[in-house]
């Protein structure tokens, strides 16, 4: 008896279904299983984790807050991984882009008219989370640099540029010698709607957007093709150089406005760890989501509780609120395993000849 | 200088580790960006071992199986079942991130116990330690490092004298062939991919162990990335990955030396250094394109036989 892994055809919707179901809740049992060897309880653990992420009506509102920077980075990095453009810089991007939006915050009248004032910021987010997602893609662009060590590289140098910033030049003379930049003025601080700020707005816009721009226009089409093939690509004339650039520059400055929502309406100021690994944890619903953007905010919105109930878990029952990214990478490996069934068919059969398994 | 230079050693050992561990995996076809993750469950893990048993040798080898079993999960993931080998050495590094985090969490801050510290004390070598300039930056130093020298040669060895060594890179060159000529490519792939966990495992030990003996979350502090990109400084060479990883020890401590010389530049800016060098680094290695510097050429393919 011999096994024999063959290529399937097109899976029936419903059985595709059954595999990535199954694979979720085998994830689940696997990180209950590394719980109990750490002599823990993973039912008061999971249930936990539930209540402290949609228990009650602040705990929502906490929930959401976290599915805002999660879902938008998401986004941002579906569109280069549709590329197959490994942006693993999604953090040195939002730092970047929160660093833009603190320059304006704390450079320009704070008599601004808030919408005047959150625009400008946001531009300036826009422009310095761009900038830092098109300096690896012109580089790869033009001379095929291996993006993944370049973007990663740049988030160590924007979060050591911060806390330059924080210790030098931005040091907010009032704080008493603290190295802490100054406060944003009240203009500069994102309002709430429902209490939570509206950066839950901007994630929905933002989702329907990227949606409609993978979907239906002719740049998305064509960082898809990018994806599937550089020769295909090439071959069908496109110019490839643009197209990654084109498509970088709009992930790094959606990441870009991540950095200033979380200045603005988090920490109220600049912070080196602002992004929080936020840039790092969007990988993993971004891939979960076969980068479709409205699967990703379905399943940012799913890790949002995973965090959030982490944090509760560290709270009231004093237990690591790393619990969740063990959850979260559990989730991913078996997901990334369930492709497999997905794609090839296990069968056993009589060994032929010449054949080794 | 000599001092300097002595140091550079220390700072590089770590990188050393897990350069040549991703090295020998890459070697075998298989990129895993998992380095990160493994060396923070081999920093961990040998933390915990030596806190509970208080002897060193179970410390490095609890740092080896840790470093191993996250490189098994990446194997199983790429090898048996194909998965994406980016996507999953990316959640390798999150997953380990997150492992080291909720197992060191009750021990944060607490100090190696003195009877492994005591072991890795600085042992200089009869006779080695002698030698003029030499001695006094390469054979005074711990236990661990000369670990790392003779697993160094023995790898340069094992790469370019034997038949498994020949037959490793014809892996990584082109699958299909090796396995044509009767090349067990899956046992390849696996072993050397596991290899290459127990090295970056042995890169976080010594971190968390000789470097900064207490346990703290950052201790990695993205050396494993740097690794992966010393590769490809190094040109999938082991011997030049021992120059490579003093190199850049090097550069990340050049900020607080030239600080406490009283240069007046920020310690911020210098500590961009090793990145900026290793952006700088990529790009140039990948913009000339001499024949023993190109990656093996199969590298990232996932091998399906049944495809080819």
């Amino acid at each position: 008896m011999n096994l024999r892994i063959t290529k399937r055809g097109d899976l029936p919707k419903k059985q595709e279904i059954i595999i990535r179901i199954a694979a979720v809740l085998l994830s689940i049992i696997f990180a209950g299983l590394i719980l109990l060897v750490f002599g823990l309880n993973p039912v008061k653990i999971f249930t936990t984790i539930i209540d402290g992420s949609i228990g009650s009506k602040i705990r929502i509102q906490q929930t959401i807050i976290r599915a805002i920077p999660l879902t938008i980075t998401a986004l941002g990095i579906i569109v280069a991984f549709k590329m197959k453009f490994w942006n693993i810089g999604a953090e040195g991007q939002i730092t970047m882009g929160a660093l833009g939006a603190t320059w304006v915050a704390l450079h320009f009248s704070d008599s601004l008219p808030m919408p005047l004032m959150l625009f400008l910021m946001m531009l300036a987010a826009v422009f310095c989370g761009g900038i830092w997602a098109f300096i690896p893609a012109i580089f790869k662009a033009k001379m095929g640099t291996n993006e993944t060590i370049f973007t990663l590289m740049m988030n160590y140098i924007a979060i050591k540029f911060v806390t330059y910033l924080q210790y030098g030049p931005w040091m907010d003379p009032n704080a008493g010698g603290f190295p802490k930049i100054a406060k944003f003025p009240a203009n500069a601080v994102l309002p709430s709607v429902f209490g939570v700020n509206i950066g839950w707005i901007m994630m929905i816009v933002f989702t329907v957007l990227v949606y409609l721009f993978m979907t239906f226009t002719k740049k998305g089409y064509e960082i898809a093709v990018v994806g599937e093939s550089v020769e295909t690509a090439r071959y069908a004339g496109m110019n490839i150089s643009r197209i990654v650039i084109v498509a970088m520059l709009i992930s790094g400055g959606m990441c870009g406005v991540v950095g200033m929502i979380q200045a603005s309406a988090i920490e109220k100021t600049l912070i080196s760890n602002i992004a929080g690994g936020y840039g790092f944890t969007a990988i993993i619903p971004a891939w979960l989501s076969r980068l479709n953007a409205v699967s990703a905010l379905i399943i940012c919105l799913a890790f949002a509780m995973l965090i959030q109930g982490g944090t509760y878990l560290q709270v009231s029952l004093g237990i690591s609120s790393a619990v969740s990214s063990i959850v979260q990478g559990a989730i991913l490996f078996f997901v990334l395993g369930s492709e497999f069934f997905l794609q090839y068919k296990l069968s056993f059969g009589k060994k032929t000849k010449g054949e080794v398994a | 200088m000599e001092v300097f230079l002595a140091s550079c050693v220390v700072a590089g050992v770590p990188l050393l580790f897990a350069t040549v561990g991703e090295l020998i995996t890459q070697k075998a076809g298989n990129t895993n960006l998992g380095v990160e993750g493994m060396m923070l469950m081999g920093a961990v893990m040998a933390y915990v071992a030596s806190v509970g048993t208080m002897n060193p040798y179970l410390t490095v080898l609890s740092a080896v199986l840790a470093g191993a079993a996250g490189a098994l999960i990446y194997g199983v993931l790429t090898i048996s079942l194909r998965a994406n080998q980016i996507v999953t050495g990316l959640t390798l590094t999150i997953f380990g991130t997150g492992f080291a985090k909720f197992v060191g969490q009750p021990y944060l801050g607490k100090a190696v116990p003195a009877e492994v510290t005591q072991f890795f004390v600085k042992r200089p070598l009869p006779l080695l330690s002698e030698i003029p300039f030499v001695g006094p930056i390469f054979f005074r130093q711990d236990i661990f490092v000369y670990l790392s020298y003779i697993l160094c040669i023995l790898v340069a060895v094992y790469m370019y004298k034997t038949r498994i060594g020949v037959n490793l890179k014809a892996v990584g060159e082109n699958t299909a062939a090796a396995d044509a000529s009767g090349i067990n490519v899956t046992l390849y792939k696996y072993v050397h991919v596991l290899l290459g966990g127990a090295f970056s495992g042995l890169g976080g030990a010594y971190l968390s162990i000789v470097r900064i003996p207490l346990w703290q979350e950052d201790v990695v502090n993205g050396r494993g990335w740097i690794a992966v990109a010393l590769v490809i400084f190094v040109a999938w060479n082991p011997i030049k990955a021992f120059f490579g990883a003093i190199l850049f020890g090097g550069l990340s401590i050049m900020g607080m030396r030239l600080q406490v010389m009283g240069v007046g530049i920020s310690q911020y800016l210098f500590d961009m250094i090793p990145y900026l060098a290793t952006i700088i680094i990529v790009v140039f290695s990948t913009h000339k394109k001499r024949k023993e510097s190109q990656p093996p050429a199969d590298l990232s393919n996932n091998y399906f036989r049944e495809e080819r």
